[in-house]
């Protein structure tokens, strides 16, 4: 993509930069590597992903693949999954890895913050019902844990166990016998990762990608 | 008699008065013992002689010598011991005053005290020791970089590494030149009589005032607690500049006797120093991955253990200092690579030996050159001139500031998270200079500027560590930068840092960009693939980060609870959420027994036992190379756990994810160990009237620990005819779980026992 102000599609840019924050460079190099992905078809489905070698050794490359396909990512408070994506919504999806500016206000990091977290509630959330039950958090564990060769499924029953049991202590601290912890709520979710400075973790620098290297 | 300070006036003044008298004493004894020694030895000598005379020309006048006193014998390790204990007595001092310990950080009290006690050596006409440049380098130096190297945050780090390299070397460069530079400036300024020192000696002098400090840093900052990024980047600053260090100064100091430098020298200098710095980093990684396939092998010779992780370390240093390559910079990249390997292989106490001995090191090499800094300050011939020192001092803090400003307003543009004012602040305001800028103008030869150059360093010495160090705590806390986080080893915090890569690593390569995850993930998986086939003993080679750390973790609460008894807080939530909240309701499910590697369990019940265990052990044969349990420590300590065990029963379900039995008690299976390597297991779900035993004698390998069985009413009635002594001594001898486990429900009551 070489000089952005001879595109064709710049007013169409001028809606995603505002709508997603990106540059209109990092729009371009973006929509080069959507067009190389869905061998410059429209919309991209699942099996493109599938096609990116490095993507396959990836412990939870299925969530992530998922997630792109997400309405619930979309911005647009929708709900359930969809078989194709355009270049906004990939546009809108990868919006949630942006870095947080360096002059923001307290209320526009937390919003950032939420932001995030909730994008990584929506992955463990795979049945959309709000809370993370423990047969998905118990799932995510094995999926982190499904490269390893000796894969124990019991360790990684006790391990989402115990997590949950933090949780469950954490958000809720007493709880009588007979109580039944459901889940773990989005609120639940944000008081649990509290010290995990996510605004500052959760982020792919999109400044330096430069179209010569980009991988197959 | 020199009186030690005004701010011994405490509360306790008796015991403070008695820590005085031991000082002086101690003093005086050594500088006593050191005066005498001529004469004594004269004695000797002379005594000797006649009475050789004597024998030989009569014979024995002389009686057999009952008692008679050679202290020439043991002069050097005697001293070096009372110097050792004098600094320790003082640190000791330090902390039973609480008042002052919070205002002045220790470093300055240290200096303080040498000050005082070079004073009365010098007051009793005795030459004071100086800091010998070479005891510093080769001895009190390397404890302290192995620690800080050893336990050095790996992630923070290596997040940071651009930045902290920027700091360290353009930082430093940037300060050796500019304060050399401006110095020759001011010496050419006429009336300071400071015409004799050209620019070649000017620079000299600021690539040693240049450098910042990783000892005096450590001493600061480990009191003052701020948050770890600011923490990583001071301290990483100050122990990667060793190699622009290392190199400028030889440079300058080659130069200063040629005279002239060419822009081949130049040119020379720059390849020498990344030979430096990357010669140094190699020597490292090569003694640390020595050590760690070593420590593959030591399974069965666990007592040296930590010997290895040492001499390991400390041959890179010296190996690297062979070279004139970093010395600091290869012995934090032996602790660095070591470290992984090394931890997985060894035994937990082995692993908590050498944590120990790192720490007391340091803690007591930090003391000692503080002290030694305080004696040489008052030791060393001086040459002051004020407007050298006064310029110098002027010099470092405009430097440091301006250095920090610039550069962080161009590595701003390539961080993800900025560093705000106040971070840019307590970076420029921790820039401590230290003890290695004194050795290394002592090392300088011989010459009226020499004296001149070492009381400038001492005085900007000084000026940091007084003035900055003892402001920057009310700084940081008016600031109010962020100060570090508890870290409270949560397996969430865990799981999702290790998602949170994936993940990230994942959108990188949609995005098409070969980024710093992409690179880190390769590295990983090139470690676990082929690196730690090779250096990690056993099955702990394939276990993947998140067990380890979850296994340690368990372990760590453990020996918590075994540890704290009744009174301890636990750290962790005090909940009455245990298992049977989570457990979605249902049909019951027959859950298998979580089967955890055997070496694990063995180690895990090593320990349990060692804590637990009354012994009845018969001693075997007594060997300095074996380790074996203190029957005396455990005999008194064992009606302590009689209650402890209680108590720890009833925190089980909290803490360990038992389930709670729906009926009253818990159901525990516990197992206990006979010192013949016979396993016990039976039920104590009514646990003051005493368990039920099933003598089960199967060799330890083959049962898990981790079963767990629900109340089983007939069989504990038909089985309680056991003499109740014998069941309170196998009280004892339980061990109590120590891996969660999820355990049956409760609805199976006529299964069978689970073992797997």
């Amino acid at each position: 993509m070489g000089a952005l102000q001879s595109s064709p599609g710049q007013h169409e840019y001028g809606d995603l930069a505002e709508k997603t924050g990106f540059s209109f460079r990092q729009i371009g190099v973006l929509h080069t590597r959507f067009k190389q992905l869905s061998h410059n078809e429209e919309t991209l489905q699942r099996d493109h992903f599938n096609e990116i070698p490095d993507l396959a050794c990836n412990p939870i490359r299925a969530q992530i693949v998922g997630a792109f396909f997400d309405r619930r990512n979309f911005r647009e408070n929708g709900e359930g999954t969809v078989q194709e994506i355009g270049f906004e919504e990939f546009l809108v999806v990868m919006s949630h890895f942006r870095p947080p500016s360096l002059h923001m206000t307290q209320e526009q990091r937390e919003s950032v913050r939420r932001e995030k977290l909730r994008f990584l509630f929506n992955m463990h959330d795979t049945d959309n019902d709000g809370t993370i039950t423990l047969e998905e958090y118990r799932h995510l564990v094995e999926e982190l844990l499904s490269l390893s060769e000796t894969l124990e499924k019991n360790t990684a029953k006790s391990i989402a166990d115990a997590a949950m049991l933090e949780v469950a202590s954490i958000s809720m601290g007493h709880m009588e016998p007979d109580e039944f912890y459901e889940g773990i709520t989005f609120e639940h979710f944000l008081k649990l990762l509290n010290g995990f400075e996510i605004e500052s973790r959760m982020n792919i620098r999109f400044l330096r990608m430069d179209t010569t290297t980009l991988c197959k | 008699m020199a009186v030690l300070g005004p701010n011994r006036r405490s509360s306790n003044p008796r015991f403070t008065g008695l820590i005085c008298g031991f000082l002086l004493v101690f003093v005086v004894f050594i500088f006593a013992a050191s005066a005498s020694r001529d004469a004594v030895a004269g004695n000797n000598e002379t005594l000797r002689n006649d009475s050789h005379h004597q024998t030989n020309s009569t014979a024995h006048k002389k009686a057999f010598p009952v008692l008679s006193f050679n202290y020439d014998h043991v002069r050097k390790p005697f001293e070096i011991s009372l110097w050792i204990l004098l600094a320790l007595l003082m640190k000791l001092g330090f902390h039973i005053i609480p008042t002052v310990s919070n205002v002045v950080p220790e470093s300055c009290l240290l200096i303080f005290v040498g000050l005082l006690v070079g004073g009365f050596i010098k007051a009793i006409g005795e030459e004071a020791p100086i800091l010998d440049s070479k005891l510093f380098f080769l001895y009190l130096l390397p404890p302290i970089i192995l620690d800080a190297g050893y336990f050095l945050p790996i992630r923070a780090f290596t997040e940071n590494m651009g930045t902290i390299l920027v700091f360290a070397v353009v930082g430093t460069l940037w300060n050796a030149f500019f304060i050399g530079g401006t110095m020759y400036g001011v010496c050419q300024i006429r009336g300071a009589e400071l015409a004799s020192v050209d620019l070649l000696s000017c620079l000299l002098f600021g690539s040693i005032i240049s450098a910042v400090d990783p000892v005096a840093v450590l001493a600061v900052f480990e009191e003052i607690h701020i948050n770890e990024l600011l923490h990583i980047l001071v301290f990483g600053e100050s122990l990667l500049n060793d190699a622009v260090t290392v190199v400028l100064y030889h440079l300058f100091e080659e130069f200063s006797h040629a005279g002239t430098v060419t822009v081949v020298d130049a040119l020379l200098g720059v390849v020498c120093f990344f030979v430096v710095s990357l010669g140094g980093i190699l020597v490292g990684a090569i003694y640390g991955l020595l050590g760690a396939f070593t420590s593959r092998f030591t399974s069965h010779t666990r007592v040296i253990e930590p010997l290895f992780v040492f001499l390991y370390s400390y041959m890179a240093y010296l190996s690297a200092e062979v070279f004139h390559l970093s010395g600091i910079m290869s012995l934090i990249a032996c602790g660095v690579m070591m470290r992984p390997y090394v931890e997985a292989n060894i035994s937990h106490k082995s692993y908590t030996t050498v944590k120990y001995f790192l720490k007391m090191w340091s803690s007591v090499s930090e003391t000692l050159i503080f002290i030694f800094l305080g004696v040489s300050t008052v030791a060393g011939p001086h040459a002051w001139n004020w407007t050298f020192v006064i310029s110098t001092v002027i010099l470092c803090l405009v430097s440091r500031v301006l250095g920090v400003l610039g550069l962080t307003y161009i590595i701003n543009k390539f961080r993800i998270v900025k560093l705000t004012p106040k971070d840019q602040f307590i970076v420029a305001y921790g820039g401590l200079r230290g003890a290695i800028a004194f050795s290394l103008g002592f090392l300088l030869t011989n010459s009226k500027m020499k004296y001149m150059f070492l009381t400038a360093i001492i005085t900007v010495i000084f000026f940091t560590v007084y003035v900055q160090g003892m402001t920057i705590r009310p700084l940081v806390e008016l600031l109010a930068v962020k100060r570090k986080k508890e870290n409270k080893g949560s397996i969430n915090e865990e799981i999702h840092t290790q998602f949170l890569d994936h993940l990230l690593t994942g959108i990188e390569c949609i995005c098409g960009h070969y980024g710093h995850h992409h690179w880190k993930d390769k590295l990983n998986r090139f470690n676990k693939t082929y690196v730690k086939k090779w250096l990690i003993a056993g099955e702990r080679s394939t276990e993947p980060q998140l067990i380890s750390f979850y296994n340690k973790m368990e372990m760590k609460q453990a020996m918590m609870l075994v540890e704290s008894g009744n009174a301890a807080k636990l750290p962790t939530i005090v909940s009455s959420v245990s298992m049977q909240n989570i457990q979605p309701r249902g049909p019951a499910r027959r859950r298998a027994i979580p089967s955890i590697s055997k070496s694990r369990e063995e180690e895990i019940r090593k320990i349990l036992r060692g804590n637990l265990q009354k012994t009845r052990q018969r001693l075997r044969s007594y060997s300095r190379h074996d380790l074996f349990i203190d029957p005396f420590e455990d005999n008194v300590s064992e009606v302590r756990f009689r209650r402890q065990r209680v108590e720890m029963e009833r925190r089980m379900s909290h803490y360990l994810t038992v389930p709670a039995n729906r009926q009253e008690t818990t159901p525990v299976r516990k197992v206990c160990f006979e010192p013949e390597h016979q396993v016990y297991t039976y039920d104590d779900s009514e646990s003051p009237r005493g368990p039920t035993v099933q003598p089960n004698p199967i060799p330890p390998d083959a049962v898990s620990l981790l079963s767990e069985s629900p109340q089983r009413p007939n069989q504990s009635g038909a089985q309680r005819a056991k003499v109740p002594d014998e069941q309170e001594e196998q009280d004892q001898l339980k061990l109590s779980r120590c891996l969660s486990d999820p355990g049956p429900n409760k609805e199976e009551e006529g299964d069978g026992s689970f073992r797997s």
